[in-house]
């Protein structure tokens, strides 16, 4: 049961990144966005889930399918690498360093107001 | 906007988030270091990147197959929103070990994208 529930959130998370990548219409920018919004939903499911006010299969298909396919990290890694290749080393930093930097203050603020 | 193709993804992303699920079952969760994650991050790393990087892997596939397994299945194998998420739950407890993950993540996802794409190359080398 729980495999059908991250397949079916599996399904609409990728959709979605894809959605907004060709939305954007900026490769780096679109991941970004996708990293950073999903980090934000899955830290407030986390807490959701955690104090138990949502059951356990929303948590498998919101949390572990569909934020899960919706954020992806082989994308940035590959993103990075072909920037480090282009000699880009400063938006390789910039972005690499915003992401984490984004992404850490957006779930911990969101578990230090709600935990 | 292309329907199949959006589909196409969208089944790539079943494929490949119950395959981020299984992973994380078989890392039962005894450690307190996230090695699922890490583990489907760095797999996935070097698959994309050896996709990406191959001289006829994309030519031999039709651009939903390709896109399919590349941004559907590859991209939702790997997750950003757990890693972060792990990262701040280990804060709390281990600095260190956080700071850990953040680095072997980074550091590791670059060594496997690039050992992707070398592995890509030497097939351009053999034909």
């Amino acid at each position: 049961m729980s495999f059908f529930l991250v397949a079916l959130g599996g399904f609409t998370g990728s959709i979605t990144r894809f959605y907004i990548s060709n939305k954007v219409n900026k490769r780096l920018i679109g991941t970004w966005i996708a990293n950073i919004t999903g980090s934000f939903l899955l830290a407030a499911l986390f807490i959701l889930f955690k104090t138990e006010i949502i059951p356990e299969w929303l948590w498998v298909l919101a949390g572990i399918g569909y934020c899960g396919a919706y954020t992806t990290f082989s994308t940035f890694g590959n993103e990075t690498l072909q920037l480090i290749f282009a000699k880009k080393y400063k938006i390789a930093f910039s972005y690499v360093g915003s992401s984490l930097a984004m992404s850490l203050i957006v779930v911990f603020s969101v578990f230090y107001i709600f935990m | 906007m292309n329907i199949k193709l959006y589909i196409a993804i969208g089944i790539g992303g079943m494929i490949g988030s119950m395959g981020r699920y299984g992973i994380s079952i078989l890392f039962t969760a005894d450690h307190e270091f996230p090695f699922a994650t890490l583990t489907a991050n760095l797999i996935g790393c070097f698959l994309l990147s050896f996709l990406l990087n191959h001289p006829s892997i994309k030519q031999k596939l039709s651009h939903e197959m390709f896109t399919a397994v590349s941004i559907g299945a590859i991209g939702s194998f790997t997750t950003f929103s757990t890693f972060a998420v792990e990262t701040i739950e280990l804060w709390s407890s281990n600095l260190l070990l956080a700071v850990g993950y953040i680095l072997i993540s980074i550091l590791g996802g670059l060594v496997f994208c690039y050992v992707g794409f070398k592995a890509a190359c030497r097939g351009q080398v053999e034909q």
